[in-house]
């Protein structure tokens, strides 16, 4: 029988270049998550997700999305330049992670408090405890520009942060294609 | 000589980020006593050798108190 070696390399290098193209789209270990929700209950939620993942040792961006911005905004900060419109969402969305609402049986801000009371008795850390931790644990934080001005949030007011930045859609759709899980808070 | 830290009352996700971080710090082939008594503990440090390739060499439940025995890779 006649082999034809010129036809096996050539079929031999197009299996190569498959092989290196499907390689090339393999995903990362990484989780993303869209933080849309400024519920204490989720916000704590997707923080211990993302501290868990990172001590796993994967890499973990979260992308935060309108109502999710009041967890990051400082409680100390003021941000200056508002018309009134903006000025009265400032002061009506919660002024950082400690003051978030409950998404059930919030009573007010009562609930809210019952569960830190709980969180503390259970020695769960508290949201800004584990805020500060996925900063030590090198989570990386991305915030919604388009949200930040819709909502009249100035960088001014947002929680210092070590891997902080602001991006657009595309930024997110680009991190959560090359991550093998995205969530949606 | 093996390192042990001890995460007894702490709840979830402690016990875990504990152990990522205690690990770094020892060389492979070293071991790492874990105390949790977290209920949860068992299956969560079992997927966490099996996601980051370090060995669970023994674990035990002392009445609720788990100590996990940790190889590293």
């Amino acid at each position: 029988m006649e082999i034809n070696i010129d036809a096996i390399q050539s079929h031999v290098s197009e299996l190569k270049t498959q092989v290196d193209d499907l390689k090339k789209n393999q995903p990362d270990d990484k989780l993303v998550m869209v933080v849309l929700s400024g519920d204490l209950d989720k916000v704590i939620a997707s923080f211990i997700i993302a501290t868990g993942a990172a001590a796993m040792g994967t890499k973990v961006v979260m992308f935060f999305t309108f109502w999710g911005i009041s967890a990051l905004r400082d409680k100390k900060k003021r941000a200056k330049g508002k018309n009134i419109i903006l000025k009265m969402f400032e002061l009506m969305l919660p002024r950082g992670a400690s003051k978030l609402n409950l998404s059930k049986m919030n009573f007010s801000g009562i609930g809210a408090k019952l569960i830190k009371y709980l969180m503390k008795k259970n020695n769960v850390p508290s949201l800004e405890e584990m805020i500060d931790m996925a900063g030590m644990m090198e989570v990386n934080i991305l915030i919604c520009e388009m949200s930040m001005q819709l909502m009249g949030f100035k960088r001014d007011e947002i929680m210092d942060y070590p891997n902080l930045s602001y991006a657009g859609v595309a930024t997110f759709l680009e991190e959560a294609r090359t991550g093998h899980t995205t969530l949606f808070i | 000589m093996g390192t042990t830290v001890d995460c007894s009352g702490l709840n979830c996700p402690m016990p875990i980020v504990k152990l990522s971080q205690a690990i770094r710090t020892l060389g492979a082939g070293d071991t790492l006593d874990i105390i949790s008594t977290d209920p949860a503990f068992k299956p969560d440090v079992e997927a966490w050798c099996n996601k980051t390739g370090n060995t669970l060499v023994s674990f035990t439940d002392n009445d609720g108190k788990f100590v996990a025995s940790i190889r590293k890779a």
